[in-house]
């Protein structure tokens, strides 16, 4: 499914979507293929693989620790094509989060062309802004890639205009100032964000991310956001489990609890 | 050719600098910008900042012509005394042009990333005099080898986070950095050590170092009635070249060179040359050369040399090498330990290890230019800081220390 229809078909339902985020490679690549494939079949509509890298600005302490392990492990960009590949063809909505570096020396139009073939409908750049971003929006266009930019609560009106009119499949709502990582409460912040978002673009479907680590929050997200983000929570189900079935079981259960959260809408 | 007038409005240096950043830290960047013209173009804020240079930190700097290192090395050398500053290096005049700004923003709380420990020590020291709260971000592997400048931080007041991810170094420190001021824009000003990261922080860096070569320039007209035939400083992140550089820049017939850090050999890959053994890419906020894999991951740095010791250059850096106005080579630790040497037994001056890379690189062009210029040519190096905070390393280097010193 595109990115376009899996939020249309949500919105049919009355329900929020929801994207579960593991990084390519963590703790193997086996392992985090698995990994996707079952937080796809517990509940997870679309699954952001995250390329592993070794100066994430943007990520905290749980995603870096994830990234170095498969980055230790010796994961390569050609590895995560491969993940997309495999997790598209069981039937998952794939996009890719990556920063901006491995993509560059990647050669920005050939991974756009690498990234369809591989099944991918979307990329999310936490690092690049539309007013570096000349190349990859001509790549993107060409190759038929969604593109998600961020937008943040410090955003000014004008820059989520720009930001919006650069996106396609969906926006990136940061929800609060800080990076990534499950928090105990919702951030105030995100309602503003979103509607001065819907505000601008009452279209474009907007995803939530930082903070949400549970199905309470991930219900009082999907009561005013169209896509509900975790990321940490789901990866912690597999670092912090002592053995590898334990895990997957965290895994199946959070992503079910998730699941059952986007439609809850408290 | 005359002086570029670069960055771009966005921050671009031909096709380097620029802004990749998370969008969270777009503001921010956009009311520094507009705080750093609004500065600019203050009488009171220059005036200000004037003062703190003249009666605080010391400067105008000595340009002083070292007679017996001429000498050995047949060239004349005038070094430019930015040893003899406050806090021991050119860095105070970056670390007093940006508290002054982040009390103009209003902001109470600076943060800054540190590798040797003599920007966070320059940056404690700045919001001591200004009365601002400072955080200092420090890779754990570099607050163990220099516990000194920890202490230093501590006394003056700071607060030091040991950063215990990646490869706990310079790099990882200035990722905390970023993350802390994601969360913190508000109150905080990220008060960065180098002429590098997102657009503005290359350009006023840049600007607040840029007396260094307006010194130089008069100084050695003053001195030889003559512009010199090269300028040459040590490059990391390459704050005080481009400062001593700046002011050349327009001037066709001075030559300028910026030595990299060799380390074992760029041939060997343990080193932090990224103009001369790096690759184009994307890192901390702005396009440049870089070290990295062939998947874009940044590569770890090596440097006898901690302040050296950074996989990326400010951009500036990166055009000025394309455009062909600079020359860009390494020098390896074992040449900058012999500068470092030779200095200390001609002119009775104890460098910093950074600053021997630049003896070692006017060493190197010495005979060349004298070759070229059929005379003695004149070489101003750029003495960037004081050896004190290195006496452990040099010292076990050379194998000249006594059993149980303390590091």
């Amino acid at each position: 499914m595109t990115i376009a229809s899996t939020f249309a078909a949500a919105k049919a339902d009355d329900r929020a979507v929801l994207v579960g985020c593991m990084p390519a490679g963590f703790p193997t690549v086996d392992d985090s293929i698995e990994q996707m494939i079952e937080m796809h079949r517990s509940g997870c509509d679309v699954i952001e693989v995250e390329l592993p890298y070794s100066d994430p600005v943007m990520d905290g302490p749980v995603i870096q620790k994830a990234s170095d392990i498969a980055l230790a492990n010796g994961v390569r960009t050609r590895d995560t094509l491969k993940i997309i590949e495999a997790v598209s063809s069981a039937g998952a909505t794939v996009v890719l989060m990556t920063y901006w570096n491995p993509i560059e020396k990647y050669g920005v139009d050939a991974f756009a062309r690498d990234l369809a073939a591989a099944g991918a409908t979307g990329l999310i750049t936490p690092d690049l802004i539309p007013d570096e971003a000349q190349e990859w929006l001509a790549a993107s266009d060409k190759h038929d890639i969604d593109r998600t930019f961020l937008v943040a609560p410090s955003s000014t009106d004008a820059r989520i205009a720009m930001t919006l009119e650069n996106c396609r499949g969906f926006v990136y709502a940061t929800a609060l100032m800080g990076v990534t990582g499950a928090r105990t409460a919702v951030s105030s912040q995100a309602p503003e964000l979103v509607s001065r978002i819907r505000a601008v673009d009452p279209d474009l479907p907007i995803g939530v991310g930082l903070g949400v680590g549970n199905g309470a929050q991930a219900a009082e997200v999907a009561a005013f956001a169209d896509g509900v983000i975790v990321g940490s929570a789901l990866i912690r189900c597999v670092l912090d489990a002592p053995d590898r079935s334990t895990g997957l079981d965290r895994l199946r259960a959070l992503s079910a609890e998730l699941a059952e959260g986007v439609r809850g809408r408290a | 050719m005359t002086a570029p007038s670069l960055p771009d409005l966005a921050g671009h240096f031909g096709k380097y600098g620029g802004r990749f950043v998370p969008e969270a830290l777009v503001k921010a960047l956009d009311e520094l910008d507009a705080a750093y013209r609004s500065a600019k173009a203050d009488p009171e804020f220059q005036a200000r900042f004037q003062d703190l240079l003249l009666n605080y930190a010391g400067t105008p700097s000595l340009l002083y012509r070292a007679t017996r290192l001429s000498e050995a090395l047949g060239a004349e050398i005038l070094l430019k005394r930015e040893d003899l500053n406050h806090t021991g290096a050119h860095k105070v005049r970056n670390v007093l042009g940006q508290a002054l700004l982040a009390k103009r923003m209003g902001k109470p709380r600076v943060i800054a990333e540190t590798g040797a420990g003599q920007h966070g020590v320059a940056s404690a020291t700045a919001a001591a005099l200004l009365d601002l709260e400072c955080v200092v971000y420090m890779g754990e592997t570099d607050t163990e080898r220099q516990a000194l400048n920890v202490a230093r931080m501590r006394m003056l007041g700071a607060r030091v986070i040991p950063v215990t991810n990646g490869s706990r170094t310079l790099k990882d420190a200035l990722n905390e950095a970023l993350r802390d001021w994601v969360t913190t824009v508000d109150t905080t000003h990220y008060l960065l050590g180098t002429a590098a990261g997102p657009h503005p922080f290359p350009e006023i860096v840049r600007d607040f170092v840029g007396g260094i070569g307006v010194e130089a320039r008069a100084q050695v007209l003053e001195m030889t009635g003559k512009l010199p035939d090269a300028v040459a400083a040590c490059v990391g992140g390459g704050s005080n070249a481009i400062g001593i550089f700046h002011a050349f820049v327009g001037d066709e017939g001075v030559r300028l060179y910026g030595f990299e850090a060799g380390g074992d050999g760029v041939e060997t890959g343990r080193h932090a040359a990224s103009i001369t053994g790096g690759t184009v890419g994307v890192l901390h906020g702005n396009r440049t050369y870089l070290l990295q894999d062939e998947d874009g991951q940044t590569v770890e740095s090596h440097s006898i040399s901690a302040g050296l010791d950074y996989p990326g250059v400010g951009p500036e850096h990166a055009w000025l090498h394309d455009a062909g106005r600079a020359s860009y080579e390494p020098v390896t630790d074992a040449e900058a330990m012999a500068a470092f040497q030779l200095l200390c037994r001609t002119e009775g001056i104890i460098p910093a290890i950074e600053s021997a890379h630049a003896l070692a690189g006017a060493a190197k062009i010495a005979p060349r230019l004298r070759e070229e210029l059929g005379r003695t040519p004149t070489i101003v190096v750029n003495l960037s800081g004081r050896g004190d905070k290195d006496v452990h390393t040099a010292g076990a280097y050379f194998g000249i220390l006594d059993k149980d010193v303390v590091s």
